[in-house]
């Protein structure tokens, strides 16, 4: 069963498309479903690539 | 054995943990960790790194979302590895069986312990819209090289 704007559908009912997108930033997948042409469920799962980073220093004393 | 100019690794940990203070500081009211909250933003939002807190202008909206986002899992402290302090959430950050139907690219996370939800980070991904379903925003590995806060 599939949660959808409808409710719990059967996802035998169901068209199912599914994407993925892969860079440096992200791995992302998705999934939808639809029925008679109309969007009823999307899902996404990203996964995290790039860090934020902060860089610590210590000056030189004398230069 | 010569002297070498560092910012020690440990200081890098014990900023991560609030151990310093170079400036005006707070009375803590506990020695417990603060907790954390992610926030989801459009893509017409202008969140970066000029964002101090938490603002609700450009959040997204929908079913079963609820302003401020929701909790983040810091089950491990920060570590540090070679001269790398790092932090990464101990699980993923999910939102379940929302609708979110305006296209948004980023998560907010910040402070929720303190006063004025201080902004810590700001993570951007592919525009995404959600139907009657769940976002799920997967971690990466939480080592030096890695980790989604890092202090090198």
């Amino acid at each position: 069963m599939i949660t959808t704007t409808h409710g719990e559908m059967d996802e035998a009912l169901l068209e199912k498309r599914e994407g993925k997108v892969d860079n440096e930033n992200e791995h992302t997948t998705w999934v939808e479903y639809w029925l008679d042409g109309e969007l009823i469920h999307r899902s996404a799962h990203i996964t995290l690539k790039k860090p934020v980073c902060a860089f610590g220093e210590a000056a030189k004393l004398g230069e | 054995m010569a002297n070498t100019q560092a910012f020690c690794t440990q200081a890098k940990a014990d900023l991560m943990n609030g151990l310093h203070a170079f400036g005006t500081s707070v009375i803590r009211a506990a020695t417990t960790k603060d907790a954390y909250k992610a926030a989801l933003y459009l893509t017409t939002a202008t969140r970066g790194a000029g964002d101090t807190v938490y603002s609700v202008t450009g959040e997204v909206s929908g079913t079963n979302y609820t302003a401020g986002g929701v909790a983040v899992t810091t089950a491990t402290g920060p570590s540090t590895s070679g001269t790398t302090a790092f932090f990464t959430p101990s699980a993923s950050i999910v939102y379940t069986n929302v609708t979110l139907a305006t296209a948004f690219d980023a998560v907010l996370i910040y402070n929720d312990t303190s006063a004025s939800k201080l902004a810590l980070s700001v993570h951007t991904f592919g525009a995404q819209t959600i139907t009657a379903g769940t976002l799920t925003l997967t971690m990466p590995t939480n080592d030096a090289t890695n980790g989604l806060i890092r202090i090198a």
